[in-house]
């Protein structure tokens, strides 16, 4: 046990110093979100500020931003093991006595880190262009704590989709195929009211919903505590899934070496 | 204490989906000590070997030992005794050379001053110390060659894997690495299992080797004793335009002292007692078919000479028919 935490740190350290080394990589994976948190902003800005919306479509926006740039970049996230294929880095790993899943723990580390820093530049942009947040700094808490929990759930699962594609086309096809749906099958933008019905019934099993709803009632204060909590465990049981489901991939892969 | 060989393989076999006979029965001891090499051609089974080995990938069925333990049922145990130098660098490209050793000494539980300790002296060993703080995707090939080694080395292995080490490097640098891995041998005391393709280094380097072809070992033994299994030495004549293989062999046969002969594509391959005084014979009897001569070689027996003996067609035809299969 001790070893596993020892080559996750060990691994995630790796990857974290990878990520230090090309820190504008975080400016272009927030450019689309922050994209779409001015011009959707500013597009819905005059419609949406109404009473459906909690009166400010900013405020409402901010939290399924920061959400939604979690989810898209935990889908690159398997990008990653496919380098370490191609560049022979993961059967040097096989090779040594390293826990297998110290090998996808360590990257998720990394995505972690990436989520919050992701999370902390959007909070700041959306002070400036005047968001408010009335949940304090709990509600910025379980807003990072929800980002990460997806984040890392669907980084698990680009990895699992890695590691049985094994090219980055393929995974790039099948995690924007799913991504941009789910983005817009979810209440990112657009509260469940206003949404077609067949749209509101899916947008209810979304992890990504589950996410920015808790998000949402926790950094405006107005959420119920168990709603919050209760939506938290879900994506937790989520991200337990999806690491079960990577690992089985990570072994489907060995075995096919 | 009953003494184990480093490495014992019993009849592997590995087969990939679509039939594919990548190993075919393979069985060898490696002892202690010694540097042992797998000669063959691209595809004949050297890597799966090592693959299987090194526990990365499971036999189809048979056995294998290495540092007294199972393959597959003990793999932990394999991984924590052998050094790995794959084919391909195994290096992380964005990280530093002294990065990358040290992430490969916590893998296998290493860590504070003795792993600094054993990373300088690493670098030392393999003359990367001037560049160990550079990303390692600013390296020459040699130069991730030898930091590749070093990963291997980290945790003082009892025995090491070098699939193809010279693959793709400079002929000099080669020669260098030749010394480089002599020497290392020594120092670490180590067994080392070597595949090349290249017949020179395998009888520059090997204390034994097996010829594999086509997933079966074809010969083993020393490279003196290979080579002497082989009476005389060997003539390669390599025919003009229009030359008829019936009427060649015919001729050649009547000349005395030819024992073997051997048609691989237009050049034809004889054993003879003595080369130099055979040779005006054979050329006369070729000359008097009328078959034009392009060029003629007498040698000293060679693992090429052993190749050909065991598998009928020569180490550089093998590697042909190979590349035109892959394309």
């Amino acid at each position: 046990m001790t070893l596993a935490v020892a080559h996750t740190g060990a691994i995630a350290a790796r990857h974290i110093r990878t990520f230090r080394r090309q820190p504008w990589w975080i400016a272009i994976s927030l450019m689309q979100p922050v994209i779409y948190l001015l011009l959707f902003g500013a597009l819905f800005g005059e419609l949406a500020s109404t009473a459906a919306f909690g009166g400010s479509y900013v405020d409402f926006l901010l939290p399924g931003i920061v959400v939604m740039s979690a989810l898209s970049s935990g889908g690159w996230a398997g990008t990653a093991s496919i380098d370490d294929i191609k560049g022979g880095v993961m059967d040097r790993m096989l090779v040594t006595p390293v826990r297998r899943a110290a090998v996808i723990l360590g990257h998720l580390g990394q995505q972690a880190l990436i989520v919050t820093l992701q999370a902390l530049v959007l909070i700041g942009l959306g002070l400036a262009i005047g968001a408010r947040f009335d949940g304090g700094i709990w509600g910025l808490a379980v807003m990072l704590g929800a980002s990460v929990l997806l984040g890392t759930a669907i980084g698990a699962l680009s990895h699992a989709i890695a590691l049985l594609a094994r090219t980055q086309e393929t995974l790039i096809a099948v995690s924007q195929g799913i991504i941009l749906p789910m983005t817009f099958l979810s209440t990112t933008f657009m509260v469940t009211a206003l949404m077609p019905e067949w749209m509101a019934t899916v947008a209810v099993y979304n992890p990504l919903t589950w996410a920015v709803d808790a998000a949402r009632g926790a950094v405006d204060g107005s959420g119920d505590v168990a709603f919050i909590v209760s939506r938290l465990g879900w994506l937790a049981i989520f991200l337990v899934v999806s690491l079960v489901l990577a690992l089985q991939a990570f072994r489907r892969y060995r075995r096919t070496i | 204490m009953t003494l184990e060989p480093a490495i014992r393989t019993i009849d592997l076999v590995k087969e990939y989906p679509g039939d594919v006979h990548a190993l075919d029965g393979v069985t060898f001891d490696v002892r202690e000590g010694e540097v042992f090499a797998l000669l063959g051609p691209n595809g004949a089974g050297k890597t799966t070997t090592v693959k299987i080995l090194t526990t990365l990938s499971r036999p189809t069925s048979g056995e294998a030992r290495v540092a007294g333990f199972d393959v597959v049922r003990e793999a932990g145990n394999v991984r924590q005794a052998i050094g790995v130098v794959a084919q391909r660098a195994g290096a992380d490209p964005t990280a530093t050379g002294r990065e990358n050793l040290s992430l490969q000494g916590r893998f296998f539980g290493m860590g504070g001053r003795a792993l600094r300790t054993r990373i300088d002296a690493l670098l030392e060993l393999v003359g990367l110390t001037d560049a160990a703080d550079r990303v390692t995707s600013t390296y020459s090939g040699g130069m991730t060659r030898r930091l590749d080694i070093a990963m291997g080395l980290v945790h003082g292995p009892r025995i090491l894997f070098l699939d193809e080490p010279t693959t793709g490097l400079d002929p000099e640098v080669r020669a260098t690495m030749w010394d480089e891995i002599r020497r290392l041998a020594a120092q670490e005391r180590l067994t080392i299992l070597l595949t090349t393709h290249y017949l020179e280094e395998a009888d520059r380097l090997a204390g034994r080797l097996v010829i594999l072809d086509a997933g079966r070992i074809v010969a083993a033994g020393t490279p003196d004793e290979l080579k002497s299994g082989l009476r005389g030495d060997a003539i390669a004549i390599e025919l003009g335009d229009g030359a008829a293989e019936p009427q060649v062999r015919a001729a050649l046969s009547r000349v005395p002292g030819v024992d073997e002969l051997r048609f691989d594509d237009r050049t034809v391959h004889l054993r003879v007692a003595a080369g130099a005084s055979a040779l005006p014979g054979v050329l006369s009897a070729i000359d008097a078919t009328g078959v034009a001569v392009a060029s003629a070689t007498v040698s000293r027996p060679s693992l090429d000479d052993v190749y050909l003996r065991h598998t009928g067609r020569s180490f550089a035809s093998a590697e042909r028919t190979l590349q035109e299969a892959i394309r």
